[in-house]
């Protein structure tokens, strides 16, 4: 009997051990790739825009190991400077429509009535358009680039970030707790802010880690169909597009950056699926009885 | 004669869902004198819970007023409905549920007083000499709800009640979640503090026995109205009504 339990027991700590052990794991590697996208001009082994035509179109080797492009430029380079444009267009996208889809959301639940109908309907009119259709008329109304490609794709996500807080928010507002915190003389932002924002930020903070990764493909979605990045400068999803035509002859002027995209999306989804093991409000309290 | 604390006339509570609706309080006045005790008692679904809600302005009334010490609350919103929490303070039925469970006991039992701009450090003060006056140790400041029992948590949810002083404490089913001799501890704490600071109670309660025990008068409810009042003794011993009867015999 004794024996019984001691085996559960260790077998809890464990698995509490394996899945915060997984989300330092994933966050780890995530770090690792924001410092590599925040110091990549240092981390280039040649400069990513030099043209060498005597190297163009190399295979992976010694000197070059993910090989050149049809300019001779060192793909590692470029896929190392691509991480910048990539990595941190999608985290601003991201941060800023969460926190503007979060602060809509929350209003909406709380107040309700006319407020939260105009603003849902309008949320419906974003969630009903196809993002890539949105992202092509706003850049045929305000041109191609990187600026223009994050604010379509803005524009067309916030409302799951609306949807989310707001449904959170009415699931919290009928709480005991809050109640007694109007009792206790709160204000209406005192409330919203010190006692709905922190109860509800878990599965905000989970799906917009998870975000990240979606932001990051469509971003270079977008670049593939040059409405992104310009030209000359480095994205994995323009270097993919630059890549394309040579797919039979140069597979891997298409394979680098590929990898790169499938590499950053799946550590940011994976830390989003670690974080929401280690939010699990059923899990943080076991770990707090023991 | 005492001053007339709290007063509610001929208050009322309609809520709608969709085509139906649903009459939970139905024409319920009362009075409350300073220092008094008053319980309320009735089956689950006869508008216990709605009455202590639209007495703390938690639920709006349909109809009627409500007057704490001779001034109409009954519409008071923002600043002023604040400070009338100064002098009237709950405590709810799911102690653990009362409190957020992000933030710790100290820091929900002093957040009346952070609101009333009192310092971080005096607040701090305060919620200790109120853990203990509840009978827990300064320890359970640093607590998390969900770390500590039922009756120690009601203990701290009566600690919050008391932060400000208020001359009304309104105990919405406060022992009903909580096992027998945690109910007892409560209670006697509850008749302590009824001593020790003047207090007046609104008392709802499905439990005869506790009301008999603590209170001055009984309002006996059924089905969102008022079927009849008095002392408990009277209430019990001699029951005017039909519903009073049924209540009484089916505790046994």
């Amino acid at each position: 009997m004794n024996k019984e339990k001691k085996v559960t027991i260790r077998r809890q700590k464990l698995r509490n051990n394996h899945i915060r052990g997984k989300l330092l794991f994933f966050l780890a590697l995530a770090v690792l790739l924001l410092m590599i996208a925040a110091f990549a001009e240092r981390l280039c082994p040649y400069d990513p825009y030099a043209q060498n035509l005597l190297e163009a179109q190399q295979p992976p080797g010694i000197s070059h190991p993910l090989g050149t492009d049809r300019y001779g430029r060192d793909m590692l380079s470029r896929v190392i400077i691509g991480s910048t444009a990539s990595i941190y267009a999608a985290l601003l996208l991201v941060a800023i429509i969460t926190v503007a889809g979060t602060a809509v959301g929350m209003v909406c639940g709380w107040f309700g009535g006319k407020v939260d109908a105009l603003l849902m309907r309008i949320s419906d009119i974003f969630l009903a358009f196809p993002g890539l259709v949105f992202a092509l008329a706003v850049a045929g109304v305000l041109g191609g680039g990187v600026q223009n490609a994050m604010i379509a794709l803005g524009v067309i996500s916030w409302p799951k970030f609306a949807r989310l807080a707001r449904s959170l928010t009415l699931a919290q507002k009928e709480s005991d707790y809050l109640m007694a915190a109007r009792l206790a003389g709160s204000s209406t932002p005192k409330l919203l802010i010190r006692h709905i924002l922190p109860n509800i930020a878990g599965p905000i903070l989970v799906t917009s880690v998870l975000d990240i990764g979606t932001m990051i493909m469509e971003l270079a979605g977008l670049s593939f169909l040059g409405l992104g990045v310009k030209p000359p400068m480095a994205e994995w999803g323009s270097m993919i597009s630059d890549g394309r035509v040579m797919l039979q002859t140069a597979p891997w002027m298409v394979l680098a950056p590929g990898g790169a995209i499938f590499i950053a999306v799946m550590i940011f989804n994976l830390l989003g699926d670690a974080i929401r093991d280690y939010m699990d409000p059923k899990q943080r309290n076991r770990e707090q009885c023991e | 004669m005492t001053e007339i604390l709290l007063e509610a006339e001929h208050l009322k509570k309609i809520f709608l869902s969709g085509k139906t609706s649903l009459t939970a309080v139905d024409d319920v006045s009362f009075s409350l004198r300073e220092g008094e005790c008053l319980g309320i008692v009735g089956e689950s679904g006869s508008g216990k819970s709605t009455i202590a809600r639209l007495l703390t302005r938690l639920l709006e009334p349909t109809e009627g007023k409500i007057r704490l010490l001779g001034e109409d609350i009954t519409h008071m919103s923002g600043k002023k409905l604040r400070s009338v929490y100064q002098k009237m303070q709950m405590v709810f039925q799911m102690p653990a549920e009362s409190f957020d469970p992000r933030r710790t006991l100290g820091n929900g039992i002093g957040e009346s007083l952070r609101n009333m701009g009192i310092s971080r450090k005096e607040t701090g003060k305060k919620v200790e000499e109120l853990l203990v006056l509840c009978g827990l140790t300064p320890e359970y400041a640093g607590r998390y709800p969900h770390e500590i029992s039922g009756g120690e948590c009601q203990r701290a949810a009566i600690a919050r009640a008391l932060a400000v002083d208020p001359l009304l404490l309104i105990c919405d089913e406060a022992t009903s979640a909580l096992d027998v001799t945690v109910q007892k501890q409560i209670l006697e704490l509850l008749t302590e503090l009824k001593e020790k600071k003047k207090l007046s109670f609104v008392f709802i309660c499905h439990d005869l026995a506790l009301v008999q025990r603590f209170c001055d008068r009984v309002l006996v409810m059924h089905q969102g109205k008022v079927e009849e009042t008095g002392t408990p003794d009277e209430i019990i011993n001699h029951p005017k009504r039909e519903y009073t009867k049924i209540l009484i015999d089916s505790v046994l």
